[in-house]
């Protein structure tokens, strides 16, 4: 393995919350606007 | 030994301080893609028509919709051989490769569909879309679940209730998008009704979307470790820290038992999502709710759109929930509530309690979906870590069984109850009864499951790269 080992107890840095949002936000955008046509779809049933 | 290439599995491990909440995004990159299989529907009326050109008034010659239909049971089928077959490699290879090579077949596999819908050939659809894309499916599908696992020993069902929800969320996606594409290109004047284009389009789209996964994703070192997690000491007997190889699992009753647990849980889910639509037109038709208070085609539709909802929440609320129940529980939950709600609702259908009736099968959907989502926790607590991809993926084998097992039972009895002249609600309750007594089979399953005979364990450490070095 061409990586030095890592502590057990690496914490997490927080600089990456960025990058975390952003990815979040590159799956989630599409999730949430697929969500968002069902549930309008699903609103026939109340009609 | 020459230099490792980008997608090798040493060349993904993850250096200090890597936010492990970019794994989740990455796994969902490639679930959401791939969960457009569920989507596939929306193009059987056009797909049915291209000789034609009018999806109300097919030709003589065009596709039969039973044609069609094969075209989602090959990718089915597919998707669970190929993950029991690949899943070894998988753990070998690492994540990023598989995911890579999921997403060549997912795309490629809209490519070579596309070519057999401009030449109007059902074979070369079959083996674009059903076969190849099949075959990126079942990578696709288990491709994230052992990183996950592994980056999230503390949270594992949160984990892998993530990533799964991505498979019920993208047809969400891709059933809106589909129809906005069809639309456009039949507009354009492309032929095909769209379908061709659209596949295309498919294609390139996915195949971009995924890349964001399989550049993204990360395997732990080996020695990390979540700051502040310690290991469980074996306060619950059903979760081991030892490891059992994918070969091994399958020679354990354990194995077996929850391969009938999946089964059963995803042939009586699908009892209800195959027969949605029209078993809450025919239920709660205008004969039984009054003149022009029926539950209209448009209202079923949304129905199905609710189940697809909670089939989706689920995922993510059952999964994570069994982090604090356990896996055992969880699935008691499962089929024991399951039964009483299978068999409640032919009643809910005898006394036209529509609200009630929609309650009931939506909570029945979200177990189906948390069924799904929560097995791969469950192997990895029998089975450990080390190879729980690869077990997974030949546990999906009762997926593929389920698929083709549920609409067999659900047709065959719904119609035997209609040709002894039952009609609405009544011409499903033997259905609704069946489902009910398969949930029987699995909760003894599950009931059955035990701690895996530590014969089975793997003696020392073992190499997270098996014959990688």
């Amino acid at each position: 393995m061409n990586q030095p080992p890592v502590s057990s107890t690496t914490p997490e840095t927080p600089s990456s919350g960025g990058a975390v949002f952003l990815a979040w936000a590159f799956v989630g955008i599409p999730l949430l606007w697929g969500v968002s046509q069902t549930f309008i779809k699903a609103l026939d049933l109340f009609k | 030994m020459a230099e490792a290439s980008l997608l090798d599995r040493s060349r993904t491990v993850a250096g200090p301080g890597y936010n492990r909440w970019l794994i989740p995004p990455a796994a969902l990159a490639i679930h959401l893609a791939i969960g457009q299989a569920y989507a596939f529907s929306v193009f059987k009326k056009p797909l049915g028509a291209l000789i034609s050109g009018d999806p109300a008034a097919p030709a003589a010659a065009d596709w039969t919709p039973t044609q069609l239909g094969i075209i989602f049971s090959i990718a089915i089928v597919l998707l669970g051989l190929s993950a029991a077959i690949f899943g070894k490699w998988l753990e070998r290879v690492g994540p990023r490769k598989a995911m890579l090579a999921s997403a060549l077949c997912f795309s490629g596999g809209f490519f070579i569909a596309a070519l057999g819908v401009h030449l109007h050939n059902l074979w070369i659809v079959y083996f674009g879309y059903g076969v190849v894309g099949g075959i990126g499916l079942g990578i696709g599908y288990i491709s994230p679940v052992s990183t996950l696992i592994k980056w999230f020993p503390d949270r594992r069902g949160v984990a892998t209730g993530m990533a799964i929800m991505g498979f019920g969320g993208g047809a969400m996606i891709a059933s809106p998008l589909s129809v906005a594409l069809m639309d456009y290109f039949k507009t354009s004047g492309t032929g095909t009704l769209g379908v061709a284009a659209t596949f295309l389009t498919l294609g390139v789209i996915y195949l971009l979307f995924m890349q964001f996964g399989v550049w993204t994703i990360r395997v732990p070192a080996d020695d990390w470790a979540p700051a502040g997690y310690v290991p469980s000491t074996q306060q619950n007997a059903l979760i081991t820290n030892n490891n059992v190889s994918a070969d091994n699992a399958l020679k354990t009753p354990q194995f077996w038992l929850l391969w009938v647990v999946l089964l059963t849980n995803v042939t009586a889910g699908i009892g209800v999502l195959e027969t949605a639509s029209p078993l809450v037109q025919e239920s709660f038709s205008d004969a039984a709710m009054g003149a022009g208070r029926g539950v209209t085609a448009a209202a079923a539709a949304g129905f199905v759109g609710l189940l697809s909802l909670f089939n989706l929440l689920g995922r993510f609320f059952w999964s994570s929930a069994s982090d604090k129940l356990g896996r055992k529980v969880t699935y008691a939950i499962y089929f024991g509530l399951g039964i009483v709600l299978y068999a409640l609702i032919p009643t809910l259908g005898h006394n036209v309690q529509l609200a009630l009736y929609v309650v009931v099968a939506c909570v029945i959907i979200s177990m189906y979906g948390g069924g799904f989502a929560t097995i791969p926790a469950y192997l990895s607590d029998l089975f450990g870590k080390y190879q729980v991809g690869a077990i997974h993926g030949r546990l999906l084998t009762a997926w593929s069984t389920a698929g083709i097992l549920g609409p067999l039972i659900v047709n065959f009895l719904h119609e035997s109850r209609k040709a002894e002249g039952y009609t609405g609600a009544a011409a499903y309750q033997t259905v609704f009864y069946a489902m009910a007594g398969l949930l029987v089979v699995g909760l003894l399953a599950n009931f059955a499951v035990t701690a895996v005979n530590a014969k089975y364990n793997e003696k020392g450490p073992v190499d997270a790269e098996p014959g990688g070095h």
